[in-house]
């Protein structure tokens, strides 16, 4: 009786567990599936999407220029160890350039703006809503999804394909420095192999994927403040919950939008 | 021209906490009602049933006697509303918050005219146009009731709700917000419905009191009446007794 009366509790806490995980994951597609509706219908605030793509694009570059430039400069590095064990000391720019423009730029660049920006989204709509600011606006006949949520989706998306762009260069420049500064590389013959080497494809591909990760850790910064709980604890943990979520759902998203690349 | 406000049969519950068990209540066109309860009687959420931030699960209210969720919008149009703590745009200016709906919907003016009309509401509650480019975290807390008063009053609403109106402020600061609540409502000609527990805000604002007890309307009446009304209840609100009907946590 007493095991029977174990493995309920265990089963009923796995129940549990799942249905409050089915509960959050409609919630969050409830959310979402409301804010693009409003994407395409007015009013819109150019004023506003102005306002975010500053904050999420412009100030955000330092973070993501020097994130990329590292990382482009150590992945010179070690693929030069990595490659002399087969003498394919070579293959340095090309893999750098592809390394950084496919998977590192968009990723560690999602990354950086989704530790910066989601959690002040989370913390900035989760302070409006703990001080009543959200219900100001529903009172002063504006819908908060449309004046919120939907210019920092807008800005988000737009914001981070462009900075990832920028990145992508600084880390080519950066795997470059290193190539030619430490490792010798000429530098004609690096810029050359890496413009043959890379296309538009990659490219492409790399930016796609850099404007799906601005959705989601705009996404989630919005979702987050705007159900956060009552007091300070709740805006923080808001703002924990928002980089963690953004962070993890980046990286599921950039398997798929690989294995999607990949196959086509 | 002001609104009359009816309720009828109000129920709201959150899980099993029946918050609001049918509240009946009319607030006369141009009259200052003021609901008065305890701590978690429901007050607040009653407001925000009527506003349409938290749905009612039954009844309705009624705007001049028809359905306020008809047309929403329109609701919200000849509506305002001072917050308990203000509520104020931290990203915009003093005058943005108080011409926040000046700017925006069908009858929007240009940014120039709507801050002449934003100073202009603030001149009314009392500040100088001074204030009107600050921001509102560089002012006092009494300042930021008064900048949300005019922000309430921005568009002479029909309708004006006050949530607490006298929280967290001196005595002083207090009988003036009291004041300029008054004097407004009835300049404008507005339906206000005020929450509060602050007896001294109740005797300087309303004509109309009613009491919210256990989700009910305990008593309705005019606030003259409210000290000699013999309901237990409201006197020991109105003379802040521990010892009472109303159970007091120690």
């Amino acid at each position: 009786m007493v095991v029977l009366r174990y493995a309920q509790e265990i089963l009923a806490s796995i129940g549990a567990a799942v249905l409050a995980l089915c509960a959050a994951t409609g919630a969050l597609l409830i959310f979402a599936a409301t804010a693009v509706s409003h994407l395409v219908r007015p009013p819109f605030y150019p004023v506003e999407i102005g306002r975010q793509l500053l904050r999420i694009g412009w100030f955000s570059l330092p973070v993501v220029g020097l994130t990329t430039l590292f990382t482009g400069g150590a992945l010179a590095l070690q693929i030069f160890a990595g490659g002399a064990r087969f003498n394919a000391e070579s293959v340095v720019p090309s893999i750098v350039a592809i390394g950084m423009v496919r998977e590192l730029g968009p990723v560690l660049g999602g990354l950086m703006v989704a530790g910066r920006v989601s959690a002040s989204i989370a913390a900035e709509i989760g302070t409006m809503r703990v001080t009543e600011q959200i219900d100001a606006l529903s009172t002063l006949s504006t819908n908060p999804m449309k004046y919120l949520v939907v210019p920092r989706l807008i800005a988000a998306v737009i914001a981070l394909p462009l900075l990832v762009l920028i990145g992508d260069i600084i880390g080519v420049m950066g795997g470059f420095m290193v190539g030619v500064g430490r490792l010798d590389f000429n530098a004609a013959t690096y810029i050359n192999t890496t413009a043959d080497f890379l296309t538009t494809a990659d490219v492409v591909s790399g930016l796609v994927k850099a404007a799906v990760f601005g959705f989601i850790l705009a996404l989630m910064g919005c979702y987050q403040g705007y159900h956060s709980q009552r007091g300070a604890q709740g805006v923080g943990r808001a703002t924990t919950n928002a980089v963690v979520s953004a962070s993890v759902l980046i990286f599921a998203a950039n398997y798929i939008l690989t294995e999607v690349f990949f196959t086509s | 021209m002001s609104t009359q406000i009816t309720l009828k049969n109000l129920t709201k519950s959150f899980g099993r906490k029946h918050v609001l068990r049918g509240v009946d209540l009319v607030a006369p066109a141009g009259q200052n009602t003021v609901i008065i309860g305890e701590s978690g009687s429901g007050k607040s959420v009653l407001l925000k049933c009527i506003l349409g931030l938290v749905k009612p699960d039954a009844g309705e209210v009624l705007l001049d006697g028809q359905p306020a969720d008809r047309d929403r919008d329109a609701f919200l149009a000849r509506f305002g509303m001072l917050f308990q703590g203000a509520a104020l745009f931290d990203s915009l200016t003093v005058w943005e918050n108080v011409g926040f709906r000046l700017v925006r919907g069908k009858n929007k003016l240009n940014r120039s005219d709507a801050r002449d009309v934003a100073v202009e509401k603030l001149r009314r509650v009392g500040l100088s146009a001074d204030v009107a480019d600050q921001f509102p975290a560089e002012l006092s807390g009494g300042m930021q009731k008064r900048v949300g008063l005019a922000r309430a009053i921005a568009a002479d609403p029909q309708i004006i709700f006050f949530d607490e109106p006298t929280t967290g402020l001196d005595p002083i600061m207090a009988g003036v917000i009291n004041d300029l609540i008054r004097e407004i409502t009835a300049e404008i000609g507005a339906t206000g419905m005020t929450i509060t527990h602050d007896m001294t805000s109740v005797r300087a604002i309303a004509d109309q009191v009613a009491m919210l007890h256990n989700g009910k309307i305990r008593w309705i009446g005019q606030a003259d009446q409210m000290d000699t009304c013999g309901d237990p209840y409201v006197e020991q609100f109105v003379t802040g007794s521990a010892d009472g009907p109303i159970e007091a946590v120690r």
